[in-house]
């Protein structure tokens, strides 16, 4: 029997015989085995979210204890044992186990819902990117319960890290468990790549699409290319440790330098993937509530694309203090002052789309509106790093902590709390309340301020970042008071943040299809969306499908209600890359055990790999590739081969 | 009155035709990743021999007597590749066999070969940091081979059940693909370790 090659999709509108059919479909089956074998793009955003926000809740009690121990001149709360892996630890919790991830989830969650799109491209993809970040997660973890976190700062320099100074398990827990995570981060960078080219809503060209696509798909080509230079920096790190190899030791002819290129190859074009998409939510979800369209969408769209241009070019900024020759100091640090332009075109635009609107002063306002001076504050302090001779007074001063957490907290843990408010109600079919929201956003963003705001004199004065006790010099006693009790307020904040997500999931109002009258597709489906997104595939007609009655025009209409049933299977549409013309019929793969297998196979690689456990690198090793080759074996219902033939 | 637009293709194709599927796009991503990761690796080389005293590489004229050769039989094995796929799409299903086949054992004897070269070299992983680049990144290089090799025997079996047609066949087209670039990067690869010692670098 042959199947066919080509089809005409039917046309029509929703039913509930339809809606029956898609429900078959596409529904995740309920108890243990849906839950380990789902690819469901929605359960795994909620997953990458829950998960992210246990890192995140996880680094900020590291953070707190250490701001016990730094609360006074002379304390010994910690030993500096103790304390160099609280702050390695929450390093590395903060940066690899939640910024990233808790964008992974939103995009994962929003993707195909802002797309008009019924999946990801690869939803087994989707589910391995999940699996491994958590298996990672736990590899990362279980150093650091056991004693053997890692105790060398986030970017773990040699020749400290190297086994002569160092002799413990902890590098080695770092070193595997970032080549591990790197799969992950990888896997989910390709997905949102392909599914940007090639799953938008039929006229979705790509100047349509919303700016949260734009950042999370800039930052997924960045991940693409530069995760490898650090999954390789720390594999190379790890035979220098086990096998006697000399990358990075001078005695051997290595190159303790390279360290650092590798690592910032990596980590400078990283710190851009774990903001642009937060810049975006808030281009997306401000002007929702400024009650017009956003301000300069293509200059926005293009400075986000044009910052990470940028952002490959600057990494020796982290490196001005290693002695590199002065000519390359020059370039690296001008392009370090370029890079503002970019940034302040996102800026304006927002300000601008606040003043020519009507703003409803909501919590996600709050949180998306104080993004930008929070921005402005860490976007100045960091262009004045740029600058050599200020670099050279300021490194590895508690400057540098404070500028950097302006960005990192100020443009991604800010807008993604926004996001919550923002999301929660299509996420859950309920608000989250308004009035602990107020609670919360206050509490946060005069905590943050109070804690990180007088961080920077602190490292005027010249306070070294990484000690785990000082002496009262110059003042830095009460500026460090001051940031420990700003700390634990915003601990507080963060916390009713958490009660407020738990109480509304029972108790909030009920929220209807779009509740914040907001213009993109994922408000046209109904809050939980179901398992299919979209009943009928819409056709996209400008960037605002459902504000287009009101925003004037002469413009066609976008249909959102009649469009392509695809129910002959579990079936979306592929469209071409620029402007997003229908070109393919895609089949979507069912829920798979294979993703999980993958995930425990290498996790049983990898502890392997840590204990020199060779028959458990075997035995890991063997069920990865037999779940690779379950998985990627051709299937008559995916079309990927012919059905059984003579 | 404006009107709504709806989209009403007609004839479209149904999952992946040819090489026209989110398949392909995949693959792509794979081979821009890992790209990335050689071309870190090389890198690493270049950077740690500019900036290494002189005599850093321990062999100032690599011995072309195996590489070369092999370089050739890896990339002879590549054509192999190409030329079964190309019987895919004529329907020669012997001849795919064949040609899937015969980039199997070339690739197979250029990884026994490069074994070879291993074992005769008079230095170790641990001699120095030159050394171990020599080694990682070879090394590196023969476990790609070594992927690709499972890719090949994937396909063909498959080929051998009669999975593929002319216009069914991206999982072919994506193997043969991930093969080239394994070859590809061996070029790279080749040239830095084998040939820029001749042109002075490192010296």
């Amino acid at each position: 029997m042959m199947q066919p090659e080509l089809r005409t999709p039917t046309v029509g509108i929703d039913s509930s015989e339809h809606a029956a059919r898609l429900m078959h479909l596409w529904e995740t089956s309920s108890g243990w085995k849906g839950f380990f074998t789902t690819v469901d793009h929605k359960q795994i955003g909620i997953r990458y979210i829950v998960t992210a926000f246990v890192f995140l809740a996880l680094g900020g009690v590291e953070a707190l204890l250490m701001r016990v121990q730094l609360a006074g001149p002379n304390l010994s709360l910690l030993t500096p044992n103790e304390y160099n892996q609280l702050f390695s630890t929450h390093g590395m919790t903060m940066i690899f186990l939640y910024a990233s991830p808790i964008l992974s989830g939103f995009s994962n969650y929003l993707w195909p819902l802002l797309l008009g799109s019924r999946d990801m491209a690869f939803p087994r993809l989707n589910a391995l990117g999940y699996w491994i970040y958590l298996a990672s997660g736990l590899f990362l973890y279980a150093g650091f319960v056991t004693g053997n976190g890692p105790n060398d700062g986030w970017f773990n320099y040699v020749p400290y890290a190297a086994r002569d100074f160092n002799p413990g398990l902890n590098e080695d827990f770092y070193a595997l468990g970032m080549v591990f995570l790197g799969i992950s981060t990888t896997v989910g960078a390709a997905n949102f790549i392909v599914t940007a080219f090639r799953t938008r809503a039929p006229g979705m060209s790509l100047n349509r699409v919303p700016i949260l696509v734009w950042g999370t798909l800039t930052a997924s080509v960045a991940n693409l290319v530069v995760v490898p230079a650090v999954s390789l920096a720390f594999f190379l790190l790890w035979t220098d440790r086990q096998f006697g190899t000399h990358f990075f030791d001078s005695a051997g002819g290595g190159q303790p330098l390279l360290w650092q290129h590798l690592f910032w190859i990596f980590g400078h074009p990283w710190v851009y993937a774990i903001v642009l998409p937060a810049m975006g939510m808030v281009s997306d979800g401000l002007p929702v509530f400024c009650r017009r369209p956003l301000v300069g969408y293509s200059l926005v769209a293009l400075s986000t694309v044009a910052t990470m241009i940028f952002g490959f070019g600057v990494w020796v900024h982290h490196m001005f203090a290693t002695g590199l020759p002065g000519l390359g100091l020059a370039f690296f640090s001008g392009a370090s002052f370029a890079i503002v332009v970019p940034s302040a075109v996102a800026v304006f635009a927002w300000i601008a789309t606040i003043r020519l609107g009507r703003p409803v002063v909501t919590t996600a306002f709050l949180f998306f509106a104080s993004m930008i001076l929070l921005f402005v504050i860490g976007g100045v302090s960091g262009f004045m790093t740029a600058s050599v001779p200020v670099d050279l007074q300021l490194t590895d001063t508690y400057f540098v902590v404070a500028h950097l957490h302006y960005v990192l907290i100020g443009i991604n843990v800010f807008p993604v709390v926004g996001a919550t408010y923002f999301w929660f109600p299509k996420m859950t079919g309920r608000f989250l309340d308004e009035k602990l929201g107020r609670w919360n956003f206050w509490t946060m963003f005069i905590g943050f301020n109070l804690a990180f705001l007088p961080m920077h004199l602190t490292g005027l004065l010249g306070m070294p970042r990484r000690v785990y006790t000082y002496a009262d010099y110059g003042g830095w006693g009460t500026l460090n008071l001051i940031t420990s009790v700003g700390s634990f307020v915003f601990a507080v904040g963060v916390l009713l943040f958490f009660v407020n997500v738990i109480k509304s999931l029972k108790h909030g109002a009920v929220a209807g299809k779009n509740p914040w009258d907001a213009p993109t597709l994922e408000w046209s489906t109904s809050s939980p969306p179901p398992p299919y997104n979209f009943a009928v595939i819409p056709t996209v007609a400008s960037r605002h499908p459902l504000w287009e009655g009101r925003l004037g025009g002469d413009g066609a209409l976008s249909s959102l209600d009649r469009g392509m049933m695809l129910d002959h299977g579990k079936e979306t549409i592929g469209t071409s890359a620029l402007d997003a013309v229908p070109d393919m019929v895609l089949e979507m793969p069912a829920d798979s055990i294979a993703p999980l297998l993958l995930a425990v196979g290498l996790s049983g690689l990898f502890v392997g790999l840590l204990l020199k456990f060779w028959a458990l690198v075997g035995i890991g090793g063997a069920i990865a590739a037999l779940a690779i080759l379950a998985w990627l074996w051709p299937s008559t219902e995916l079309r990927e081969r012919e059905p059984a033939r003579g | 009155m404006v009107e709504s637009v709806i989209s009403a293709p007609v004839n479209l194709p149904v999952g992946p035709i040819r090489r026209h599927g989110i398949g392909w796009w995949g693959a792509g991503t794979l081979i821009a990743s890992e790209g990335a990761l050689f071309a870190y690796l090389l890198f690493a080389y270049y950077y740690t021999g500019a900036t290494a005293p002189a005599g850093w590489v321990l062999e100032s004229a690599p011995s072309l007597k195996l590489a070369l050769p092999n370089t050739l039989l890896l990339l002879l094995s590549s054509v192999a590749a190409w030329w079964g796929e190309q019987g895919i799409l004529q329907g020669a299903r012997a001849r795919a066999l064949l040609g899937f086949g015969a980039a199997f054992l070339l690739g197979a004897v250029f990884v026994a070969v490069q074994l070879l070269e291993w074992r005769a070299k008079t230095y170790g992983i641990g001699t120095s940091s030159y050394a171990s680049l020599y080694f990682i990144t070879t090394g590196f290089h023969i476990a790609h081979v070594i992927v690709g090799l499972v890719v090949l025997i994937a396909i063909f079996a498959w080929t051998a059940l009669d999975y593929f047609s002319a216009r069914r066949r991206l999982v072919v087209s994506a193997g043969v693909l991930y093969w080239h670039f394994v070859d590809a990067v061996w070029l790279f690869v080749f040239t830095t370790y084998y040939l820029t010692p001749y042109l002075g670098f490192g010296r």
